[in-house]
C-alpha cells in the first residue's frame, strides 16, 4: 500500500509548494524570525522580505505594491473585499457559480439587509454581460465575479465586466484564485478596484493570499489589532507564507512570459481527448468556453462520482468532483446545476486538474486507470445495466 | 463507520488481522437541517452523520492506518426511510426507520459503494451472526453471543445475496469484550455512550419532528384529529392525531375513568383510537407483510417458531403459515400459543428457529 504509485491530479484543491519557494521561505522559519513591524535589526530583515514579496505580487498582478494587502488566503480576500465594502441597503450582482467564499459573504450582507443578484450562466458556464447591465440599479456598489472557476475552469469575460463596473461607476471584485499563476492577471486590463489571490492554488504555502486593492478603494476591516497592512488586515504577518507567496508569485511571471501555460494546455488536452476517445456518454463541461489551461471537468453518465473519487484515490490517482467540503462529503456541484446539468450528470462528473510538478507520465497513468474504472462503476449501476440489457 | 464504539472496533480487528480495509461513513441525515424549526433543538451534537460522529470516525481510521471515505446517501435515506417513516406514523402505525435503513442503505447501497470501489464484504458493528450452512445452501442470520444486544430483529430483511456480501465481526463477543478491545487497540471513543434514539429524530421527540419535517416541507401536519372509542364502539371522547399514539399507550387518552384504558388499535381510515382494559391489548394472531424469508426458500407448509414482535420481546412460541391476502400477495399468518400484549402495526415480526432467524415480515 505505502509502495504505491501516486498521481496527484487535484491541484485547484491545492499544489505542491515548489522546491524554490521552500528554499525561499526556509530562513524565515528559523535564524529570520523579527516581528515586521519591530524596530530593530531583526524586524528589519522580516519587512525587507516582505516588501520583496509585496512587489513580487505586485508585478504579478501589473499594480502598485501598495495596493497588494497580504491575507490569509482566497477565502479572506473574498471577505474582505465584499464585507469591507459593501454596507446596508447597498445592492450587489454576483453569479450563481462563485466559490462559496464569496456566494456566503454574499448571503451575509442579505441577512444584514443588502440586495443580492446573481446572474445566471450558460450551457458553458459563461456569465453574460448583458445580464449584469440589466441587472445594475443605482444603489449597486459591487461587481464580484470569479475570473476563473474552480470547478470548471471557465474563465470568465472579466474585461468586460471591468468595462460595464467603469462606466456604471460602480466598484468591481474578481475572485482570480484559480486564475493567478495560470494565465495572466492585469488588473489594469481587468479593470478591476479588487482581486484575491490565494498563494496555495499557485504552488506557494496554504495560510497565504492577498487581495488587490486599487488606490483610493476604502474597505473596513474585518479584523480589529494594529495597524498592519496600512489599517487594511490587523494582525502580524505571517512571514515565511508571505516570502512563499512572493517567490511562487515570481517563478509564476517568469513562465507566464515565454508562454509555459501553453504546455500545460497540452498536457491537459492530452489527458481530455484520452478519456473522451476511450470512454463514451461522456463530455467536457465547459466545453466551447476559454478556460484556464489545467483544469478538465467530465462527466461520465451512469456512474456516481463520488464512488469514482474513492476507487480511483484505492488505486493512487488523486482527482476531486467539485469543491471538497468540510465534512468529506459532497452534494451536487451549484456550478454544474447552475449550467444546467441534470442533478444525475452533475454527480457523475469529475475534476482532473494538473499542476507545474505533473508530467506527461502522470497523465499515462490516469488514462490507464480511468477508463476501466469507469466501465467497472458503469457495470454495477443498476441504471445502466437496465438501459444496456433493454438497447 | 458511525463514529462508535462498535463499528470503530470491527475496523481495528479486521486491520489487525491483516485485511485490507477500507472505513467509509454514510451521510444519511443533515442533522443542521430542522435545526431552529419549532420545538427542534438550535443545534445538535453526537449523533450520527454529525460531525462529531464523521470527525470521530476519521480520527480511528486514521489512527489504524486505513484509508476513509465519507458517502452521501442523503436523497436515498430521505425517500427509503424517512418518508415512509412520516407516512407510517400518520396512518396510524409505529414505524422502525432503521429496519428500513437495514435494508435500502447499509447493505443495499453500501453493498454497491462496496463493489464499485473493489471491496469483497461490508462489515458492520452489528450484534448477528452471519453463516453459510451448505447443508440447506442458504446464508443464515443468527442471533449474537451477546443476546442484550441482539440486532437480527433490524436485519430480518436481509436477501441472500446481502447476506453472502456482509460480515458482522461482533457476533461473538459481549459489549463489554467490544469495549475492552477497543481500549486495547487504543481507541480514545473506547468509553463513548451507545445511541439509542433513532438517528435523526433528536431527542427521540418523533412528533417534534414530524411537525418540523411537514413545515419544512411546506405541509402542515394533516389534521388526524378523531374520536376516541371503546372496543364496543361507544364513543367516550376525541384525541389531538392518531399519530400521538401508539398500540399498548396508557398515558396521554385525555380521559378519566375508573380502570386504567390502553390504546388497543390505531383506525387511520376513521382516525378513531380504540382504546379498552389491558385484557383487550392482547391477541394471538397477526398477519405479515412483505415477508421475507432467510432460512428458508419457501413456507410450504405450517411452522413452530419462536416470533418477536418489537426489539425488546422475547421470542414467543408460534405457528406461522403462509396464507394468501385480500390483494393476491403473500402473506404470513402467525398464531401465539399464548395470547401476546400490544401487538403494533408497523412493527416487524420476527421469525426465529432458535437462534436462527427463519425470517419476518411487518405486522399489518
Amino acid at each position: 500500500m505505502s509502495s504505491m504509485r501516486r498521481v496527484y491530479l487535484d491541484n485547484n484543491a491545492s499544489t505542491p509548494v515548489l522546491p524554490e519557494v521552500v528554499e525561499a521561505m526556509r530562513p524565515y522559519f528559523g535564524e529570520t524570525f523579527g516581528n515586521a513591524s519591530s524596530i530593530h535589526h531583526y524586524g528589519q530583515e522580516t519587512r525587507a522580505a516582505v516588501e520583496r514579496a509585496r512587489d513580487s505580487v505586485a508585478r504579478l498582478l501589473a499594480c502598485r505594491a501598495s495596493e497588494v494587502v497580504f491575507t490569509s488566503g482566497g477565502t479572506e480576500g473574498d471577505n474582505l473585499a465584499i464585507a469591507g465594502l459593501v454596507t446596508a441597503g447597498d445592492h450587489v450582482i454576483s453569479s450563481s457559480i462563485e466559490h462559496h467564499a464569496v456566494l456566503n459573504s454574499c448571503k451575509h450582507l442579505e441577512a444584514l439587509g443588502c440586495e443580492v443578484t446573481y446572474v445566471p450562466v450558460d450551457g458553458r458556464g459563461l456569465v453574460d454581460p448583458d445580464d449584469i447591465r440589466r441587472a445594475l440599479r443605482p444603489s449597486t456598489k459591487l461587481l464580484s465575479i470569479m475570473m476563473a472557476n474552480n470547478e470548471t475552469g471557465v474563465l470568465q469575460p472579466v474585461e468586460e465586466i471591468g468595462r460595464i463596473a467603469a462606466e456604471s461607476d460602480v466598484y468591481f471584485h474578481t475572485d482570480a484564485v484559480q486564475a493567478a499563476g495560470k494565465v495572466a492577471v492585469n488588473v489594469q486590463k481587468i479593470g478591476c478596484d479588487l482581486l484575491s489571490i490565494s498563494g496555495h492554488k499557485m504552488h506557494a504555502p496554504q495560510g497565504a493570499g492577498a487581495l488587490y486593492v486599487r488606490k483610493g478603494t476604502r474597505l473596513q476591516p474585518l479584523f480589529y489589532g494594529g495597524r498592519h497592512e496600512r489599517s487594511r488586515r490587523a494582525g502580524t504577518e505571517n512571514v515565511p507564507g508571505i516570502v512563499g507567496l512572493g517567490k511562487a508569485a515570481e517563478l509564476a511571471l517568469e513562465a507566464l512570459e515565454p508562454g509555459e501555460e501553453r504546455n500545460m494546455a497540452a498536457l491537459r488536452d492530452r489527458l481530455q481527448q484520452g478519456i473522451l476517445t476511450h470512454i463514451d456518454e461522456a463530455g467536457v463541461n465547459g466545453d466551447g468556453a476559454p478556460r484556464v489551461p489545467n483544469t478538465t471537468n467530465i462527466f461520465f453518465d451512469h456512474i456516481e462520482g463520488e464512488a469514482m473519487v474513492i476507487a480511483l484515490d484505492l488505486k493512487g490517482l488523486a482527482i476531486s468532483t467539485g469543491a471538497a467540503c468540510s465534512s468529506g462529503a459532497l452534494e451536487p456541484s451549484h456550478v454544474l446545476v447552475a449550467m444546467g446539468l441534470p442533478g444525475g450528470r452533475a454527480r457523475a462528473s469529475i475534476r482532473f486538474s494538473l499542476g507545474k510538478q505533473n508530467t506527461a507520465e502522470d497523465v499515462e497513468f490516469a488514462l490507464a486507470l480511468v477508463p476501466e474504472t469507469v466501465s467497472r462503476l458503469r457495470e454495477l449501476s443498476p441504471v445502466y445495466r437496465r438501459q444496456t440489457v433493454s438497447s | 463507520m458511525s463514529g462508535g464504539v462498535d463499528s470503530s472496533t470491527v475496523a481495528a480487528m479486521l486491520r489487525a488481522e491483516g485485511h485490507n480495509v477500507i472505513g467509509l461513513t454514510m451521510q444519511l441525515w443533515n442533522q443542521r437541517r430542522l435545526a431552529g424549526h419549532e420545538g427542534m433543538p438550535e443545534s445538535v451534537q453526537g449523533r450520527c452523520c454529525s460531525l462529531d460522529d464523521v470527525y470521530d470516525a476519521r480520527r480511528v481510521a486514521e489512527h489504524i492506518g486505513i484509508p476513509y471515505y465519507v458517502v452521501n446517501h442523503e436523497e436515498r435515506f430521505e425517500r427509503d426511510v424517512v418518508r415512509p417513516f412520516v407516512r407510517e406514523y400518520l396512518s396510524g402505525r409505529t414505524p422502525i426507520p432503521c429496519s428500513l435503513c437495514n435494508n435500502h442503505l447499509k447493505f443495499d447501497q453500501l453493498l454497491v459503494v462496496a463493489q464499485q470501489i473493489g471491496a469483497d464484504s461490508v462489515a458492520t458493528g452489528h450484534y448477528a451472526r452471519v453463516e453459510y450452512d451448505p447443508g440447506v445452501g442458504r446464508w443464515l442470520l443468527k442471533r449474537p453471543a451477546d443476546e442484550s444486544k441482539d440486532q437480527t430483529y433490524f436485519l430480518f430483511g436481509l436477501t441472500q445475496e446481502q447476506l453472502s456480501r456482509t460480515i458482522f465481526p461482533l457476533g461473538g463477543m459481549t459489549k463489554p469484550e467490544v469495549r475492552e478491545l477497543a481500549r486495547t487497540h487504543g481507541l480514545a471513543l473506547a468509553e463513548k455512550p451507545d445511541s439509542q434514539e433513532i438517528c435523526f429524530v433528536p431527542g427521540g421527540d418523533y412528533k417534534r419532528f414530524l411537525d418540523a419535517y411537514l413545515a419544512e416541507q411546506g405541509g402542515a401536519l394533516p389534521d388526524t384529529a378523531g374520536e376516541l372509542v371503546t372496543t364496543s364502539g361507544e364513543v367516550i371522547g376525541e384525541h389531538n392525531g392518531i399519530h400521538n399514539f401508539t398500540v399498548g399507550q396508557r398515558k396521554g387518552l385525555g380521559v378519566a375513568t375508573g380502570s386504567p384504558l390502553y390504546v388497543i388499535q390505531i383506525n387511520g381510515r376513521d382516525k378513531q383510537v380504540v382504546v379498552g382494559g389491558a385484557e383487550n391489548l392482547y391477541s394471538c394472531t397477526l398477519r405479515t407483510r412483505r415477508v421475507n424469508l432467510v432460512a428458508v426458500d419457501e413456507l410450504r407448509e405450517p411452522l413452530r417458531v419462536g416470533v418477536k414482535i418489537r426489539h425488546r420481546h422475547a421470542p414467543a412460541a408460534a405457528m406461522i403459515e403462509r396464507i394468501s391476502s385480500d390483494d393476491g400477495d403473500d402473506e404470513i399468518l402467525v398464531t401465539f400459543d399464548e395470547p401476546q400484549r400490544a401487538i403494533t402495526p408497523g412493527q416487524a415480526a420476527v421469525f426465529y428457529d432458535g437462534e436462527v432467524v427463519v425470517g419476518g415480515g411487518w405486522i399489518a
